[in-house]
Order: structure tokens, then sequence, then C-alpha cells
């Protein structure tokens, strides 16, 4: 018996293998012969009216549903940098920012329209900015954020690679142009406490900029661009600094500020107290400050569930519309009758 | 610019002429690298992507790293160019291994073993039995007393059978040891192509018997890559060496065919090339302005104030590299990878594999499948391609008696067997001329079986009837010919061979009874080349109305005669025979015109009838085909009668009353004319009916209607679907294809013998048919099958396939790369 039982199995392997050897061979005939299975869809009429009516019904509610989300994010968008400006030097706005002995404050005063649930995300959005341009983008220079003077090839950073002979540190354009306007928060007299910190990304923090990099020799230079740092204070927590440094890629962008951690009431009426100190009037840039709940879907954005809504409607209106084309003169499938060299 | 060879002189022709060093090479070790990026910066592609290449490189304007255009350029010439060192390392391999090949040659009066590579012009080569001939060499001996030699040239021109060679008369009868100094000047035309022509002269020094000219043919002379046969050594002077030789002279290669679908890419590309063009002039401006206006103002920039000179290309420059992938450099590439695989699919198809041979269908050209599908015009020719070729002698008629016809087979006709034993007189000339009148080679084989190997299908269908009729062709001794008829044994000697040409249509033989001594023609030929002849008492309406009916039938014919000559007649003649053989110039006309004074006066023996079957499912491919949309043009040399019959019973054209048939015909410029206007007449009015209307013409009529109504043929040619020509020689049938591709139509040829072969070359496909008439054919086509049949699933399979997937990969290319660019330009 157990010999029997030997040999079966033994003579079961050998068939498997053989079968498998074949099917090999089978796949291989099939290829060389072209005769692979294959499906290829044929876009009768009901397969495509079918599809875009699923399409219009998938859609729709996906839309719809991003639409309220969007709605539901509350967001306050001030528009400070004309109004910053005092009467008398609103004739010569450049002159004044560049003016280094006045100083610049400036209050706001934001209503809240609805109760705002924490944290409340604080964001500068600049227009017409173009943080994407070629000679401003390619002017940094990683290795040094990361290891400091360590790495002293900073050709990269032209023209903000060096002031008085010295390297800077961090250098080039990006660096050099730091967003230097603060914001106070006070409600009822009393501060707002923001949260500064965790405003970069954690990567950035970690792994791009060094803990041991100090700023050196930076903003020495005759002409000084933006804001300056603390010397005493590694790279890797200037955090201001490492959310600039990640550029926009439109024109139009905002930035995180920090982070207001207790709820807004609605009607609160919230003063801001800001250092104006950015330029952004020599080339006609705006500057506002946007203080915004956050959602699932994060910001405040409608577009995507437009998008939805739209693409979902218009499938129904153009499956509606082939479903009257097919009713109203049916075709027979496959008709030769209707080729092109037989009409 | 003709040669004087000297023979066997080791001093003044050395350095005259190259040496017989082989070289298909196309690079050498040192010029590969220049040579090969020459070759592939010549295509404006490459130049393109050089161009942009380089541009990376300058930092200020690129950007991405540089490496995203080298990467793939640097592997697309690698490919390329790995490709054709490998092909080149093997041509070098069999360079090598024919050059370093070891042959005798007499040098300084003795026989040396020498390297191949090493013959010069002038010496003399001794070859044995089944060696490779080295180089062109014109015979001076052999082991044969008769001067015979016999050659395979399989390699030459795919030909299998045996051709015999033979010594010039100078040589004959020359000692062995006398050939080791023979001296001599041999006159010959510098290097060509043409392996069927040798137009020389041989004359040989004092104090080699006499210094009268002897003319040389193609039939004195052994070709490079043939091998010596059944004959046990021969030597020879060697004429041309090296790539001077007939075969070195014929290599080369083919001008590259374009496939439609490639035209259009080359199109598409110029025209995104302006494209790309406009948008880097107006976005690079806009850039410009933008800079000037706008930029200056952001501090943050930080722009300087001087610029260098170049400031203003900057920025077009960098558009430019930003649309560089606009046009896709990986095309090409795809392409060729993607059409060698269609390739494979044609040599792996398994139901085209010719079940009787088994000979597997083959794309030799890798590049042009697609175009398999946009076919609109096939041009077929008929014997062997849409018949089997292979041909049985099926009636005959002998002195206005018919035979076979009730039987279907002449050879069980009972009274023909009868005539036979009986001894008619007139049968038993008829049966000579088929068994003698031919250049047939019998061979035996070790059974002791007799094999005939012909050239011609119709001379070995002839030769097997005669022997099948008693009348056996035993043995071919150089000129004296055996012949066993009811066990007696006749011997004639060939005195001459009037040889077949397609203008003669006729071939003859001049023999000697060895018996009695009287000397006689014997003629076989195409009707309208013998019946013409005949002499003036004879009726000849019997055999009009035989060859009419044979044809009928679809049954190919030929005309049997013969005629005495008297002994002063032939001397006469044959002095004049030997002067127009030795002539230089337009030697084959004079032959012609020679040979046309002794072919007269024929006493016509009858007519005979060999049929040539259908091959499998034709009509049946060619209809499917026509459903399709293609026409058909069939081009024969064949008779009109036998091809129209044909045409019928191959679905070609339709019977009468569904479908039309319109002749050309007339002998004279104004004949021609009228019925081509007719002919066209009729056809613009029949366009609108749904009938099939076909012309037929003649080769002689349309070598009028080409040369004088071209435009009145054209607009023929546009209008019929279906066409057949008969009677139209090789060159005729290339003439056909150019007409029609001048009217930017796409077409095929299929053929199978090496009449067609220059159609086939002109066509924007050619297809082979690796059947009976030798190879030649199918070497010389894009495709080779095995069968008419699988023609119809090379176009409706695998060029559909092809043109399918050829078109989907090129749109699929462009519209990626242009997807990706204009993410970027917006």
């Amino acid at each position: 018996m157990e010999v029997e039982g030997g040999n079966t199995s033994a003579n079961d392997a050998v068939a498997r293998k053989i079968s498998i050897q074949s099917r090999r061979a089978k796949v291989f005939y099939q290829f060389t012969q072209q005769n692979l299975p294959a499906c290829k869809p044929v876009l009768t009429p009901s397969w495509i009216v079918t599809t875009f009516l699923l399409m219009g019904v998938i859609f729709i509610p996906i839309g719809l549903v991003t639409l309220r989300t969007s709605h539901s994010v509350i967001e306050i968008v001030e528009r400070y940098d004309t109004e910053c400006i005092p009467e008398k030097f609103r004739g010569n706005k450049v002159s004044y920012i560049k003016d280094s002995t006045i100083l610049k404050n400036c209050s706001l005063y934001l209503k809240v329209p609805k109760h705002m649930k924490a944290p409340i995300y604080i964001y500068y959005q600049l227009d017409n900015y173009y943080q994407n341009h070629r000679r401003y983008v390619k002017s940094r220079n990683d290795q040094q954020l990361l290891h400091g003077l360590k790495s002293n090839d900073t050709s990269s950073c032209q023209p903000e690679d060096s002031s008085n002979g010295l390297p800077s540190v961090p250098c080039g354009l990006i660096a050099w142009s730091l967003f230097n306007d603060t914001f106070k928060f006070i409600r009822e007299s009393s501060e707002l406490v923001v949260n500064r910190k965790n405003i970069a990304w954690k990567s950035d923090r970690n792994h791009k900029f060094g803990k041991q990099v100090y700023p050196f020799n930076f903003q020495n230079g005759t002409f000084i661009g933006g804001g300056s740092l603390d010397p005493s204070v590694p790279l890797s927590d200037q955090e201001d600094l490492i959310v600039w440094m990640r550029t926009a890629a439109l024109p139009s962008f905002r930035k995180m500020y920090g982070r207001i951690e207790e709820d807004l009431d609605a009607d609160d009426v919230i003063a801001v107290h800001l250092m104006n100190n950015y330029n952004t009037y020599s080339f006609g840039g705006k500057k506002k400050l946007v203080l915004s709940t956050s959602s699932w879907l994060g910001g405040k954005n409608d577009f995507l569930g437009v998008a939805y809504v739209f693409v979902g409607s218009s499938s129904i209106i153009i499956s509606l519309v082939f479903m009257l084309l097919h009713v109203k003169n049916p075709r027979p499938y496959g008709e030769t009758a209707y080729l092109s060299w037989n009409r | 610019m003709k040669r004087y060879i000297y023979i066997n002189d080791d001093e003044t022709s050395q350095d005259l002429y190259c040496a017989n060093r082989l070289s298909n090479r196309k690079y050498t070790l040192m010029n590969f690298l220049p040579k090969n990026l020459w070759e592939q910066f010549s295509r404006f592609m490459n130049q393109y992507f050089l161009l942009i290449a380089c541009l990376q490189l300058w930092s200020l304007i690129t950007p991405v790293n540089p490496a995203s255009t080298w990467g793939p350029l640097i592997f697309i010439f690698a490919v390329s160019a790995t490709k054709e060192a490998w092909d080149d390392y093997n041509r070098y391999l069999s360079d090598k291994k024919a050059n370093e090949k070891e042959v005798w040659v007499v040098k300084q009066g003795i026989k040396k073993l020498i390297q191949s590579q090493d013959i010069r012009v002038g010496n003399i080569v001794w070859l044995r039995e089944n060696d490779e001939v080295p180089c062109d060499l014109v015979l001076i001996g052999t082991s044969d007393p008769q001067g015979v030699c016999y050659v395979e040239t399989a390699a030459l021109d795919g030909e299998t059978d045996l051709k015999t060679r033979l010594i010039p008369a100078a040589c004959m009868g020359m000692d062995f040891e006398l050939l080791h100094k023979i001296k001599g000047v041999i006159e010959c035309p510098g290097p060509d192509k043409d392996i069927r022509r040798f137009d020389g002269n041989l004359r040989l020094l004092p104090p080699f018997i006499d210094n009268d000219v002897c003319p040389l043919t193609i039939k004195n002379t052994i070709l490079q890559s043939c091998y010596l046969r059944n004959t046990e050594w021969a030597c020879g002077v060697a004429v041309y060496t090296g790539n001077e030789t007939k075969l070195g002279m014929t290599r080369g290669i083919p001008e590259p065919k374009l496939t439609a679908v490639d035209a259009m890419i080359d199109k598409l590309t110029g025209a995104i090339f302006v494209f790309q063009i406009v948008v880097v002039i107006v976005l690079g401006t806009a850039g410009n302005v933008w800079k000037d206006t706008e930029a200056r103002k952001q501090w943050y920039v930080l722009y300087p104030q001087e610029f260098p000179w170049y400031e203003l290309l900057v920025i077009p420059l960098r558009f430019e590299l930003l649309c560089s992938i606009m046009i896709p450099i990986s095309i090409k590439v795809s392409l060729d990878l993607v059409k060698s695989l269609y390739a494979k699919f044609i040599d792996w198809d398994y139901e085209m594999i010719d079940p009787e041979t088994d000979t597997p269908s083959h794309a030799t050209n890798t590049a042009i499948s697609e175009d398999l599908a946009q076919v609109e015009y096939i041009l077929t020719d008929k014997t062997g391609t849409l018949t089997e070729n292979r041909m049985i002698f099926r009636r005959c008629c002998i002195g206005g008696i018919f035979y076979g016809n009730e039987t279907g087979d002449a050879l069980k006709d009972v009274g023909l067997l009868n005539a036979i034993t009986s001894g008619s007189p007139d049968v038993i000339r008829f049966l000579t001329v088929m068994a003698v009148c031919n250049t047939v080679i019998p061979a035996k084989s070790k059974a002791g079986a007799i094999l005939y190997k012909a050239q011609s299908q119709d001379e070995e269908a002839l030769v097997h009837a005669a022997a099948q009729l008693h009348m056996v062709l035993v043995n071919k001794n150089a000129s004296i010919l055996e012949i066993k008829f009811n066990g007696s044994v006749l011997q004639y000697e060939i005195l001459e061979t009037l040889e077949f040409t397609s203008d003669r249509k006729r071939m003859s033989v001049v023999v000697k009874d060895c018996h009695s001594g009287n000397i006689s023609l014997l003629s076989k030929g195409a009707d309208e080349a013998i019946l013409p002849y005949a002499h003036a008492g004879q009726q000849t309406r019997t055999f009009v109305e035989a060859v009419e009916q044979y044809s009928q039938l679809g049954l190919r014919t030929l005309c049997l005669a013969w005629r005495e000559v008297e002994e002063d007649e032939y001397q006469e003649w044959s002095l004049m025979f030997k002067e127009a053989s030795s002539t230089l110039i337009d030697r084959e006309w004079r032959i012609a015109e020679v040979c046309q004074r002794l072919e007269h006066d024929l006493k016509v023996l009858g007519v005979t009838a060999i049929e040539d079957r259908l091959q499998d499912g034709v009509p049946e491919t060619i209809e499917t085909l026509r459903k399709a949309g293609i026409n058909f043009w069939m081009l024969t040399g064949d008779k009109q009668n036998t091809a129209i019959q044909i045409a019928l019973s191959c679905n070609f054209i339709s019977p009468e009353p569904k479908g039309q048939l319109l002749s050309i015909d007339g002998k004279t410029e104004d004949e021609v004319c009228r019925s081509l206007e007719r002919v066209l007449l009729t056809m613009r009015i029949t366009t609108s009916e749904p009938k099939d209307v076909a012309f037929v013409v003649d080769g002689w009529a349309l070598e009028i209607a080409l040369k004088h109504y071209r435009k009145a043929f054209t607009e023929l040619a546009i209008l019929s679907r279906t066409a057949i020509c008969c009677r139209v020689t090789p060159s005729q049938k290339a003439q056909l294809v150019e007409l029609l591709k001048s009217c930017d139509y796409r077409t095929l040829a299929i053929g199978d013998g090496g009449n067609d072969v220059r159609m086939i070359q002109k066509a924007d496909i050619g297809v082979g048919i690796s059947g009976r008439e030798g190879l030649q054919a199918a070497r010389a086509a894009d495709y080779s099958i095995g069968k008419f049949r699988f023609l119809k699933r090379l176009i409706l399979v695998h060029g559909r396939y092809s043109y399918n997937r050829t078109a989907f990969l090129s749109q699929y290319s462009f519209y990626k790369s242009l997807l990706i660019c204009f993410i970027q330009i917006l």
C-alpha cells in the first residue's frame, strides 16, 4: 500500500510538473500566435449612458459633502498693507517702509463672525510675491543650512552669499528676504496666547536645518532685505525661517504664523497689534492676515466641491442627451452601412 | 572601362586591380566611433536632441538636470551603435573565414596553396569537386575531356539545379601540364553586377596554338560563391576579385523603404517643431517683457544692473529646453523594437507555415509591417504565385490529331501509344524534339534512376513526358546526347544551342544525327514565335485552333517544329553565329538577329499543352481581399487566353453577365490609342454601375500605351479595379508598379520567380513566394511566404494588427510628450 501511495504521489508531482511546463508552453504558444485572452470594452450606447449616469450619481454627493465641509470652516481675512501706513505717508509708501527710523506699529480690529473652535491657525498671506522666481528659488544652500560654516561653497547663494568678505549663514536670497511683520492678538484687554512652535514641517526641523547651526553674519550687508535672526538660536528652532524657506509655488500664498489654542466666540472683537516692517509696496504686493479654523479637508476651499458637482451634473446631462439621441434614432450594433466608406 | 587581363603574368597586372580580399564591413576598429556617430547624427531627430542636450549643459538656462536628456540620448545611441557593431563584427568574421580559406593557385609556374585573399587578377586558380569558388573565374580547364563542368549557383541566384559551364574553344583539349604555363590576354568589360552576362574575348599568346580571338560568355565563367559539383577538378583565370566580383557588385544595401506611418510621423515631428518654435518665441518675448516691466521692481530678486549680451536669449532658451520634450525622443527606438516584434510574430505564425515543405513565413524587412494594412493595389504574378508551378504534360496535338482530349491525360491516350508503337514518323519526330530541344541535364542517381535537372519547369515536364512515352533522354555528355527509344540508342551531336530569351520567346538546337550525319534544327516556343515562321506550304490553322482550345482550358502551350539544314547552309550560318557571339556590344540583339536567319521555313510538328494547377485557396483569398477594397492586377508573361482563363477560375474577374472584360490591343500607335480611348470611355460610363469591369492589355500595347499615352493609361489604372497584363517583361512589371506608385497608391507586389524581382523591389511591399522557381524572389522580397493563400492572413491579420499597434504607440508617444510639455507651458 505504502509503495503504491508513494508511487502515486511521485506520479502526481511529475504530472504537475508536466502540466506546469505545458501550461507555460501553452502560454508561449498563445503569445506567439497572438491568441492570448484579452478583453476590450465595446462602447455601445447603453454602456456609455450607464457609465455617465453612474459618474453623476457618485460625483454629486461627494461634491456636496466637500462643499459643506468647506463651508463649515470659518475664516477671517484682513488686508492691512495700505491701512497700516499713516495718512501722511500714503503718497510715498516705499520711502516710509524703507525709513528704519520710524516705528511701524499699527492696530487692526477683527470681529469674529461665528464661534471659532480651537485650534485657530494664523497665517499671513502675500499676493503678487514671486517666491517661485528662478533666481530666487535657486539662491539657497541646503548643505549650509544643515552643516553651517563647514560647507563653504556658497556660490549657489549668489547674489547674497556673503557680506563684508565673510559668508552669511543662512545665505541666499530666500533667507535674506525673510518676512518680518509681527502680530499680537488681544481680546478684551487680555493677550491671546499664540503658539509659535511646531509651525514648520517636522522633517525640515529635524533633518534639513542644523541643530548646531547658528545665524552668522546675517543681514550685515549694505542693503538689508527682510527680517534678521537671533544669532543664539539654532536654525532648527527658527521656525519662521523654516516656514519661509519652503518656497511657495504660486505668487499668492499663505504661510503659517502660529496657532491660537483657545476658542473664539461669535462677536468677539480682537485687537491685532502688528509691526508693519515688510516691504511689499515697491512691487505692489498685498499683505493679509488670516485667521482660520480647519476641517478634515483642511482650510476653506470651495473649488474641489464645485468641481465635483460640476463634473457630476455635466455627466448626468450628457447621459440624458445620449439617452434621448439613442431613443430617437437607434442604430443597430455593428451595422456596416454606417461605415465611412459605405455611406 | 575595359579590362585586359594577362593570364599567369606575375608582374604586370599585380597592382592594377584589387586583391581578392572580401570586405563587407562598414567600419574598422579605428573609424567605428566617429563614423557611426556621424551616421547617427545625420538624422534630423538626433541632431535636435544633441542640441538640446548641449544647451542643458549651460547651468544658467537649464531647468532640469542635464542627465535627464543625456541619459536617454546616450542609451539610444548605445543601443543602435551596439547593434551596428554586432552586425559588423559578424560580417568581419564571415569575411575573415572566406579570406583565409586556402586555395591552390599557380605562382611562377608552380601550384601553391595560398590564402584566398592573396589571389590576384590573372592568377590561375585550381578547384576540386565541392570547392567553393573564391572569385570570378574564366574557365580554362576541367577534368572532363569535353571541357564541361557543373556548378551549383544557389548562393548567387537561389536556383538549386546544376548548371553546365564550358571551357572556351581555344583552351579545348589543352594538356594538364600546359595549363600551368598558359599565357594569354582576356579582354572583358569592367566589373558589373549582371550575373547573366559576361561578354569577353580570349586571345592566347604564342606559343599556344593560334592567336584567334575566342569569345567568352557567362557560360565560360564560374562565379564567386558557386560550388563545383560532379567534376573532379577545374581551373580558371581570375578576372574579377574581391569586392569587384559579380556577387560583390550585386551586394549593397537596397534603398530603405519608408512606410506611410513613418512619413506621417516625420511630418508631425516637423509640425510640432514649428509649433514649439512659435511657443518659444511667444513665451520668450512675454518673459522678457515681464522681466523688464515687473521683475525689476521685485527687490527680493536682486536683479543686477548690468547684463551680459546674451541676456535676451536666456528666457527663450529656457522655454526651448522646457518644450524640448514635446518631440518624443523615444519614439524611434520604441517603434523599432515593436516593429521587430511584429516581424517575429509573422515568423512565428503556425498558420502561415507551408505544410508541404515546412517553410515558415519570414519577414526580412522588419520595418514595414504596418504598411501591409494600407495596401490598395496588389500586383501578382501568375505562374508559381497563383498556380502551383508544377507542370504536368496533359495534352498534345500532333500533325492535326488531338491526343488526350478524352482522358485529359495524353500519356494514357491509347491513340498516342499506338502511334508510337506503330512508329508514325510525325509522332516520333515530335517526341524527339521534346527530348532533345532543351537544356535539361540528366543525372544518374545512386539507385540508377535518371533525374532531370532543368532550369525551366516546362522543359522538365516535356522531358519527363517524353521519357514516359519511351523516348528517354539518358545522357548528355558535352555535345553528345543519348536517347533511348524502344530499346535502341540514338545519338545526337548538339552543334549549336540557340537559347531562349524573353524577346525571342523560342529556343532551338542544331543537332547532327550521329548515325546518318543529317543536320537538323529543332525548335520549340510560343505559338506566335513559331507559327509565323512555318514553311509556306504548311497549313497552320489546326495548330492555331489547338493553341486556342488549350489556352481556353488554362493550359500552357508550346509549339514544336523542326527543319532539315543543309551542311553548307549550316557552315555559313555557323560562322555568322560565332562572330555574333563574340561581339562585345549588343551581343544579345546580334545573336537574336543571326538566329532569326536559321529559324525559318519550319515544319510545325504539333502543340503541347502543359497544365499548371491553381494553388489551394487562391479564389477565396482573392475574393476576401477584394472585399477588403484591395484592387488586383495580374501581370504575367503568359499569353492572353491562358491568363484570362486563370483569372476567371480564381475569381479575378467575373464571368460575362456580371463582369465585363475590355481589351486594349493593336499593333500600331493609332490602334492602341483608339482602343485605349474606347476602353476608357466604357470604364467611365460603367463606374456608377455595380459591374466588375476589367481590362486586358498585352505587352506590346502596354509598351505603346506607357510610352505615348501615359496620361490616359494612368486614368484607366485609377478607374479600374482589375487588370490583366499579359506578355509583359520584368521591366514592364516594374514600370506598372512605378505607375501606380506615382498615383500615390500603396502597392504590394507578389511573385515567385526571377522575373518578378524588379517588381518586388520597386513596390512599397514586396512579397516573395518561396516556390519552385528558386529563391530569388523570396530573397529580394520584404516578406516571403510559402503559398499565395497566406497573403490573406499576412494582410488582414498581421497588417491590421501592426497598423493598429503602430498607430496607437506613436499617437500615445506624441500625446504623452505633448501632455507633459503643456503642463510646463501652462
